[in-house]
């Protein structure tokens, strides 16, 4: 499978999962969306040696994963993608940081394992917590969250727009980079000459394509914004809104003291380590 | 360039996300005076070009990696800055969400690593100075590469900086910076090329599509000199606001050398390192980038003010030699 076919894969999978008719796919957007980000606020505000306290946010997304029905695979693909960077970035930290933090028998640990751990935990929990998200939220539900948190229409219209006119083009990709390669077999990539009309070619399609999507925009009553209401259309009976307000109440109080409250060493205590 | 959750404090996040916030504001007050319907379908759709386009391996030739495009400075060369900011948004929010390319939270930072320094400085302080008058295939590949360096480059300090003040990497910043912005030259360089390349397509197809070309002649209201003034005002502000910062963190090689030695700076001794020693004292008005027997950050700032005005010096020199050995060979063509 070539990377635009995984793509468009993987785009095609998480809006399935999306749309599955699961309480928690019915919880309203905005709710998922604000923990989501509560989560991601908490997890980096951690100081770099407090591993044991950041485990505990795995709560949540743990929680997400089984009641949403959610497969522990796919969302371990999508953190291939941040790892290498966060293991780079981090990867200097024992180097630098050397003064010893504890023993394990008789391996030293220093500080700058610690917060390397630390980093790369935060990196784990904010990818899982993004893919909670949006594998439980379809995208006009983030839409219409944003326009409640009064992001402007022009950017929530451009991106619903955006999100709906990727699949098509990256097939379209797919199709003339699969031409060429098929007429040059022995190449891995498009040779330079190709560069600018492959590329240029597949652009000025995109901007017809523009052009054919504005006109029949246009004779369905479009003046330059999608009226308020449309995000709403999809979401029309969909959301529990008592459950919602309960579960944002119940997350929030929960990762907040796991925040505060240092959970993992109480319950190392109780158990005498 | 895309920058994880993992890599920002709660407080940096939240100040890129302002300041990014605030320039999504502008630029959708800026395309509602231009009041053109056709915009928005059109921007979308760019905004799925762009992000097929990236999936595009295009193989550097003698190399065996590849690049691809530079979204920002492409998109906005066609659409104009604003359209291209809010597009950049759209695409960088779905790359985060669906592909885990970014996080959520880091969005401020990656819109403005990323989308402000491509679709603002690339188009208003690159291109369209380019496009002055009109276009041709040698300035828009020359506006391309130096489009797509210069924002790259803006975009690799960004992520340095950003990553300093959260506070996640022990790396020092001399040492982090050294291995960020030669990277990124390269990568600049590459999709420059890249980018050039489908943009002289598109003038050689569909001039009218491209943005901000004025007619030979035609004075536009980004000139050489005011392109310059505002530069050198920049590279003023970024001297000697960053100074401040290089004056309270050691340098690497300074750091390690603290590390093992217990001192800062080794003492040498010996004729020879006591010759060199006094030439450089002689020579060097500005020695340790601050001014002789000053510690205060006064003088760090100042130190930064001046370089950056040498480096313009510099960069202004090579850019009229340039133009003096072209103006020759244009004249011995003729």
């Amino acid at each position: 499978m070539s990377r635009i076919e995984k793509a468009v894969f993987e785009l095609n999978s998480i809006e399935d999962l999306s749309r599955q008719n699961r309480w928690v796919n019915r919880l309203h957007p905005s709710v998922k969306l604000l923990l989501t980000l509560l989560l991601a606020v908490l997890a980096v505000s951690f100081d770099k040696y407090n591993l044991p306290g950041l485990l505990g946010l795995f709560v949540y997304p743990l929680f997400v994963f089984i009641a949403g029905g959610l497969r522990f695979k796919d969302a371990l693909r999508r953190l291939w993608i941040v790892l290498p960077l966060v293991v780079v970035t981090g990867i200097t930290n024992p180097f630098f940081d050397r003064q010893v933090q504890f023993y394990i028998g008789n391996f030293a640990v220093t500080g700058g394992m610690v917060s390397m751990a630390t980093l790369i935990v935060k990196g784990i929990l904010c990818v899982l917590g993004a893919y909670i998200l949006i594998a439980t939220t379809p995208i006009e539900g983030i839409c219409r969250s944003l326009r409640a948190f009064r992001v402007p229409k022009t950017i929530v219209t451009v991106i619903l727009l955006i999100y709906r006119y990727v699949t098509v083009l990256l097939q379209e990709a797919d199709r003339v980079t699969n031409a060429y390669l098929l007429r040059a077999p022995s190449e891995k990539g498009i040779g330079i000459r190709a560069w600018g009309p492959l590329a240029g070619g597949l652009l000025l399609r995109s901007m017809d394509r523009a052009q054919v999507l504005y006109e029949s925009m246009q004779l369905r009553g479009f003046d330059g914004e999608f009226p308020e209401g449309l995000h709403a259309l999809f979401y029309e009976g969909r959301d529990n809104r008592r459950l919602s307000i309960i579960y944002f109440a119940v997350w929030a109080v929960i990762l907040v003291l796991l925040r505060i409250v240092p959970v993992a060493g109480i319950v190392g205590s109780v158990f005498g380590i | 360039m895309h920058m994880a959750d993992a890599l920002v404090s709660p407080a940096v996040a939240g100040t890129m996300a302002v300041l990014s916030g605030a320039a999504a504001v502008y630029s959708v007050k800026k395309l509602r005076e231009e009041d053109d319907p056709k915009r928005i379908p059109v921007m979308g759709v760019m905004g799925a070009f762009v992000f097929a386009a990236q999936m595009i391996n295009f193989t550097i030739p003698g190399t065996g990696s590849s690049g691809h495009i530079c979204g920002g400075f492409l998109i906005s060369a066609l659409a104009g800055p604003y359209a291209g900011f809010l597009t950049m948004i759209g695409v960088l929010l779905i790359q985060c969400l669906f592909f885990a390319d970014g996080g959520l939270l880091a969005l401020g930072c990656n819109v403005w690593n990323m989308a402000f320094y491509g679709c603002f400085i690339g188009a208003l302080l690159v291109w369209k100075p380019f496009m002055r008058k009109g276009a041709t295939k040698a300035r828009i590949m020359a506006a391309s590469i130096i489009g797509c360096i210069v924002t790259l480059q803006l975009g690799a300090f960004s992520v340095t900086v950003e990553t300093l003040l959260s506070g996640i990497t022990e790396l020092p910043f001399g040492v982090f910076l050294a291995a960020m912005q030669p990277i990124h030259l390269a990568i600049g360089l590459v999709e420059g090329i890249i980018t050039g390349a489908v943009l002289v397509f598109v003038q050689d197809a569909r001039p009218e599509l491209l943005w901000g070309v004025e007619d030979e002649g035609r004075e536009g209201r980004f000139t050489l000199k005011k392109t310059l003034v505002i530069l050198a005002a920049a590279a003023a502000v970024i001297g000697g606001a960053v100074s401040l910062i290089a004056s309270a963190l050691p340098d690497g090689l300074e750091w390690a050398i603290g590390r093992v030695a217990g001192v800062e700076e080794l003492e040498a001794a010996g004729s020879v390192y006591e010759s060199a020693s006094s030439i450089q004292e002689k020579l060097s008005f500005l020695p340790d980038y601050a001014f002789k027997g000053s510690e205060s950050a006064a003088g760090t700032t100042v130190s930064g003010i001046v370089g950056a005005a040498l480096v313009l010096a510099l960069c202004v020199c090579l850019c009229y030699i340039l133009r003096l050995f072209m103006n020759r060979r244009t004249n011995e063509q003729n």
